[in-house]
């Protein structure tokens, strides 16, 4: 923790932190109401994990600072999502693909 | 010899001790949560038919808006140690605790609801992830409302000693409960709305 | 204050003169309730050697059926060794207040365990096995000897003692953490045992737990497979404390001047080992979770619907899905096969780089190959599924995979045999262990090749020639570097030197009994003996020219634990009476015997932090008075 100052620290970020918040508040909003249009399956899957996404970076990145943090973390974090694609893929493909007997 | 890097960052990794540490963990956790989301969709492919919106989606709206500003409150609350304002500090910690119990509260009447229809976790696979889900990540907020609410009370004691350890405490609980609330934003589509 | 766990109070007393300024703990928190990384070493050593002496001995009952199909066993008979064995050791500390005598009484106990297993109605009703302890004991051998033997032994026994002392750190990270997951690890253990005395016994559908099968044996919460799930989540979690404790602690707590390509083998061996164990067990934390309350909430997760168990329609709302399960699992199981092997290489490359007195040839390339094989560990796992109906798309993929990931072990199998050539070997016990690993784990690679490729596999699949095969890999091969690395660090708990002759005989025996009882079963699984049959084979026709070997294997077993027990005797007797031991009696150059003071170590590990100038391994530089340079010597001018 440097020595930082007040006034400058809450210029800096406070005010960041309430956009992201407003920001968070209004897409809860969005994605509940798409959700109660008639769109297909798939677009509203689609959609929904869109406005997730954005929500869930936007949380990573200023509430828990990850758009300036250090490369331990990121390489940290790189090979865990690799992982988890792996681990959410590989099952996926072979439910995909069984043996057929015809 | 003492233990390095508990307060001030190792020069060449730029990080303490404690924050890498919760960073780990939450790379597990996300593992852990993935594993999860994977079984949800492999059931979801497997099955012929899934319900919509048959769940409760005014209430977990409501819990998804008190999740996010328990977030906001929680990165205020570091945001005041950073400003030396331990005054607003103890406000934020603890509206970020009680908004964690308003979260319980409603995650429990949704509950109730469900089991009173007889709708358990042995009605159906939908039903089953709902509740598995649901349940580890109510877990996982009693988890950080346990955390944070030592470092509200007893806890905070170490801000008369030493300030600047105590400050990095808060960052590594924030990191945790922003993660818990960032699991949430996920759970809340996919089970509500999708 | 010490590690002195293993050493009897005058050490202690010593130790306090020296060392006046501190506090003295009471015994609860010096030895119990402990934060020092290499008292909970010990703690984590000794548990997991009671752990692999129990799993040892479920599997000597099991090979009496196997070789013995039907007849009585004697269970007095095999319960009295054991008695024996903790009077011995009980006599050997004096019958004092120690270690030694709480050792000796736990062998006892174990011995007492053995007889009331043996004597129960619902297991051996006169002394005749019932298939379904059968089973119990195939699941819990497996289970234990992975979970609560070998994994903690290597990561959590030589990983906390050894790595922070290699790295120059006075402790690990968090110590308080570190206390957490030895507890942790100790309920999850208790919760396993005591699984053998609930009424439905304990769990039988193997170590792997396949559904629907584990699902629907004796359900609900007395089945003895919810206490395994139970278990299973305790050492899941120890695990992932432990593993963040040690990647902060090698990143954060390494000494000055110790750069990544400055470790000792060791210690990458244990960095990567950690991210395998960070990434790969909540899955099946994950899967544990859902198996619980497959079993307990009456949920679906793993049982597909329309399912019918002994004739009767399975009460429950399907549209599970049994694969899942097996994904989860092997998601965790594979990397776990890294996890058990790493760390066994990275005590072998210790042990050989000290005992040729040469560096290790390709240093880098033996780090490359570790963390390559790390991260591809976790791409090859569904080839232990080639038979589940899986498309040849995807087959394919992980058949490919699987012979990738078998190149970076080849590199650190050559790395290390070229290590030996032009070495002025020293044949110690460590050594005589270290080089035994070779050709061993050589085997358990080679054997493994024609169980990647989904063709050889259709015939190979769930035989005898599969548990041959990763016995290789992790008996002989695993547990050899884990016998290697106690003779060579006893030395640095204790004071003491291990008796070598003892040693010695311990290590011929176990490296003959070793391959008797595990080359058979590659023979056996070619002819196609199926592994898990409660008679060994004796109903398939196939089997019949093979089965003379059963016999053979199970001898050898029994043998083997004599041998066993010269290593248990030795362990005690060298505690005592060993030779004495200087900080650095293998004049070695990594920081453990270089910057330490003389044993046993003080909390805090160095009297003063450590720098470091050398590379690891500089063994037999030219034009240097001596044939090693430690890392902390510093360069001159």
């Amino acid at each position: 923790m440097e020595n930082v100052n007040a006034a400058e620290f809450k210029k800096h970020h406070v005010r960041k932190y309430i956009l992201v918040f407003v920001g968070l508040m209004v897409l809860t909003l969005v994605t509940v109401a798409v959700s109660y249009l008639r769109l297909g399956v798939e677009a509203a899957i689609i959609v929904a994990l869109i406005i997730a996404t954005v929500k869930g970076s936007l949380v990573a990145s200023y509430f828990m600072h990850l758009i300036s943090e250090k490369k331990m973390i990121y390489m940290t974090l790189i090979l865990t999502v690799v992982f988890f694609a792996v681990l959410m893929a590989l099952p996926l493909f072979h439910h995909a693909d069984p043996i057929v007997i015809k | 010899m003492e233990i390095p890097y508990t307060v001030n960052a190792r020069p060449d990794s730029g990080l303490f001790n404690a924050k890498m540490g919760v960073w780990l963990f939450l790379a597990s956790e996300v593992m852990l949560f993935g594993a999860l989301f994977t079984t949800y969709i492999l059931l979801r492919v497997g099955a012929p038919e899934w319900p919509h919106h048959e769940l409760n989606v005014p209430l977990a709206t409501l819990n998804t808006a008190v999740l996010i500003s328990s977030s906001i409150t929680m990165v205020m609350a570091w945001a005041s140690l950073m400003m030396k304002d331990f005054k607003k500090y103890k406000m934020y910690m603890g509206l970020t605790f009680l908004a964690g119990v308003g979260f319980l509260i409603i995650k429990g009447i949704e509950y109730s609801h469900h089991i009173l229809a007889g709708e358990i976790p042995s009605t159906n696979t939908f039903y089953a992830i709902y509740f598995t889900m649901t349940g580890l990540h109510g877990v996982h907020v009693i988890g950080g409302m346990i955390v944070n609410g030592y470092f509200w009370g007893p806890g905070s004691k170490m801000w008369k000693t030493e300030p600047e350890r105590f400050t990095n405490r808060i960052e590594v609980a924030g990191l945790y409960w922003h993660f818990v609330d960032l699991v949430w934003i996920f759970l809340f589509p996919v089970f509500y709305l999708l | 204050m010490g590690t002195n766990n293993l050493t009897h109070t005058a050490h202690a007393v010593h130790h306090a003169e020296l060392h006046a300024h501190h506090e003295e703990p009471g015994f609860w928190r010096k030895y119990v309730f402990s934060t020092d990384h290499k008292v909970i070493g010990v703690q984590y050593g000794l548990t997991s050697l009671l752990f692999l002496l129990f799993g040892f001995t479920l599997m000597m009952v099991m090979r009496w059926q196997l070789a013995y199909p039907g007849e009585a066993f004697p269970v007095v008979k095999f319960a009295a060794p054991f008695a024996i064995l903790g009077l011995i050791v009980m006599l050997i500390s004096g019958f004092r207040l120690s270690l030694g005598t709480l050792i000796g009484v736990l062998i006892t106990g174990l011995g007492v365990l053995v007889y009331v297993l043996g004597k129960g109605e619902e297991r051996m009703p006169d002394g005749i096995m019932l298939p379904e302890f059968y089973n119990q004991l195939g699941a819990m051998h497996g289970t234990i000897m992975v979970f609560l033997g070998v994994v903690p032994l290597a990561v959590g026994a030589f990983g906390n003692y050894v790595m922070p002392l290699q790295i120059g750190a006075p402790d690990m990270a968090f110590p308080k953490l570190n206390m957490a997951s030895y507890w942790v690890y100790f309920c999850g253990g208790v919760i396993m045992l005591s699984s053998f005395f609930i009424p439905g016994g304990s769990a039988q559908s193997g170590w792997t737990s396949y559904a629907p099968l584990s699902d629907v044996t004796v359900p609900g919460f007395w089945g003895g497979q919810t206490w395994w799930l139970l278990g299973m989540i305790f050492l899941i979690t120890s695990s992932l404390l432990g593993s963040v404790n040690f990647i902060v602690t090698i990143m954060q707590l390494r000494a000055k001047g110790l750069s990544f390509m400055r470790f000792p083998f060791f210690v990458w061996a244990q960095f990567v080992t950690s991210f395998l164990l960070l990434l790969a067990f909540p899955p099946l934390e994950a899967a544990g979770v859902l198996q619980l309350m497959d079993r307990v909430a009456g949920t679906s997760f793993f049982l597909p619907s329309g399912l019918v168990v002994s004739g009767q329609v399975w009460p429950n709302s399907g549209g599970g899905n049994p694969l899942l399960w097996q994904h989860l699992f092997w998601f965790l199981a594979h990397p776990e096969v890294y996890v058990l092997i790493l760390p066994a290489m990275g005590i072998v490359g210790e042990i050989i780089a000290n005992n040729t007195r040469k560096p290790l040839w390709g240093y880098k390339s033996l780090v490359w190959a570790v963390i390559f094989l790390g991260f591809m560990s976790f791409i090859v796992w569904a080839h232990h599924m080639f038979l589940t109906g899986m498309g040849t798309a995807i087959s394919s993929f992980f058949q490919t995979t699987t012979m990738i990931i078998s190149i970076p072990s080849v590199i650190i199998l050559s790395c290390l045999f070229i290590s030996l050539y032009g070495g002025s070997l020293r044949f110690n016990t460590p050594m005589l262990f270290a080089l035994a690993f070779l050709p061993m784990f050589g085997i358990g690679g080679l054997t493994g090749l024609p169980l990647g490729l989904s063709a050889s596999d259709i015939h190979l699949h769930d035989t005898y020639y599969v548990i041959g095969h990763f016995h290789y890999v992790v008996a002989p091969g695993t547990i050899f570097a884990l016998f290697a690395g106690i003779y060579y660090w006893f030395p640095k708990i204790t004071g003491r030197m291990m008796n070598e002759k003892l040693g010695k005989v311990h290590f011929w025996g176990s490296f003959i009994c070793m391959n008797f009882i595990f080359f058979p079963m590659l023979i056996q699984g070619l002819a196609g003996v199926s592994r898990r049959l409660y008679d060994g084979g004796q109903q398939y026709a196939h089997a019949q020219g093979v089965l003379y070997l059963n016999e053979v294997m199970s001898v050898a077993a029994w043998v083997m634990a004599i041998f066993q027990l010269i290593f248990v005797i030795n362990l005690f007797l060298s505690l005592r009476r060993g030779e004495k031991a200087g900080s650095n009696p293998w004049e070695a150059t990594t920081l453990d015997w270089t910057a330490t003071t003389s044993p046993p170590l003080a909390h805090g590990n160095f009297a003063t932090a450590p720098e470091v100038y050398h590379g690891p391994y500089e063994y037999s530089v030219p034009g240097h008075d001596k044939d090693f340079i430690p890392q902390n010597e510093p360069m001159k001018a």
